[in-house]
Parts: structure tokens; sequence; C-alpha cells
């Protein structure tokens, strides 16, 4: 199934876009998008382990993964 | 009751965020300001370009506002952050809360400011006086490997 990530301030910048799509199998989890984000162009610039949202929420890496879910890697917030 | 999380373009009025939290209930009124400070880490800033996960930072900065008047016994949290391009001493971040007492609001804008630090996804990048521009993650040091 394709996912599109969205990309935010320096992950936009490594990654080139605001957002990508990805293939990811049905069942996949958010440890499976990073891994797909990963082999993507700039991808390799990611952090061990950024912050991901699903569906404007925070999520762990065991966090299912669905068509049409809303994903985002959060870079480093500095807000304030 | 204002309880509530809000991204602005336009400048912030620290006297509008203060009369929105104000009741005759409150004996105490905190405001904090976050504003554009001319170094960081050394170099020499010009101004700051925030911008964020619109929708997220918006329903982030409203959890912030519940979980806070809920957590000191609140009835008026407003927290509102400014996006876009800011010059030096222009607020990036107002903070109005009001309690029935000074240890609470002080202790309640406190824990405000801190949530919003760690959870909003908002960002900043840093132009400095030099013409160079980074990213900035929380601990004030440059992102590393994404400077131009």
């Amino acid at each position: 199934m394709s996912v599109t990530v969205l990309l935010f301030a320096s992950y936009a910048d490594a990654f080139g876009s605001p957002s990508v799509s990805l293939e990811i199998a049905p069942g996949a989890t958010v440890a499976d998008v990073l891994a797909a984000c990963r082999q993507h162009p700039g991808g390799d610039r990611l952090p061990a382990a950024p912050m991901v949202a699903v569906n404007q929420r925070y999520a762990a890496v065991s966090t299912p993964v669905h068509a049409g879910d809303e994903v985002a890697l959060i870079p480093p917030v500095a807000g304030g | 009751m204002t309880i509530d999380g809000r991204l602005v373009r336009e400048s912030i009025d620290p006297s509008a965020l203060v009369r929105e939290v104000a009741r005759s209930a409150h004996g105490a009124i905190v405001l904090f300001l976050g504003v554009v400070r001319d170094v960081n880490d050394g170099r020499a800033v010009a101004g700051i370009e925030y911008t964020a996960y619109e929708a997220m930072a918006c329903s982030e900065l409203r959890a912030i506002a519940r979980e806070a008047a809920d957590r000191f016994g609140s009835s008026d949290v407003l927290i509102v952050h400014r996006l876009g391009e800011l010059s030096l001493e222009d607020a990036s971040v107002g903070i109005a809360v009001a309690h029935a007492h000074r240890d609470e609001a002080y202790a309640l804008s406190r824990w405000t400011i801190e949530q919003l630090k760690r959870r909003v996804p908002i960002w900043k990048q840093e132009h400095y006086v030099d013409g160079t521009r980074d990213w900035v993650d929380p601990s004030g040091r440059s992102v590393a490997g994404v400077t131009p």
C-alpha cells in the first residue's frame, strides 16, 4: 500500500521535498515506514530514532500504519 | 473561560492576552513572552523564521492548555505561538495564565512553556548577521548535517 510521509524543517531539506510517497506492505508499522524512508534519497541523514506522528499524534515504532494514515517525521522541535 | 492554543502570523499583543484570561475570581495573572534574542550559541542573530506542522501544533497547544488548566486548577490558560519571519525583540510565544493565587499561576506558566518546548511541532531557522541560516534544535545547537 502507498503511504505519504510529511517532512518538515531540516528533514524536508534533507529529502529535498515536503513529503515522500512510499510503498509499504499491509500490516506495516512505524518502524517499517522509517526503514523505507532511510532507503529514499536523503534518508541517510535521518537520526537513529526520529520522532514520528501518525494522524497528528506522536507514535511508537510499533504503531501500525494503515492506508490513508497521515504519517509525519518530526525533527527536534524548537518552539518558544 | 479561555483554555486555548493558537498559531498566529501577526505580532502578539500582550495586553490582549491578559484581557482574555482576566476574571474577577483570579488574584494572579502571569504573562510569559518568548522573544527573539540577538545571540545564540555565540552567533549574532538577525532574525528567526518559525514554521510548524500546523494542524498538529494547534492540537498540541490546545492539549497543553487543557492539561495545564486541569493540573493546576485554573479556568484560563491561553497559549499563542507566532509563525513566519520574526525580527529581534519580536515575541514568538505568549502565554497568559490566571489563577486565584500567585504560586499556582507561576507554576502553571512555567509548566506550560516547558511542555510547549518539549512537544509542539514547531521549528525555527535562525538567520545570522553573516547571512547564513541554520535550523536549531532544542538544546540550541544547529542540527547536524543539514547546513547548506
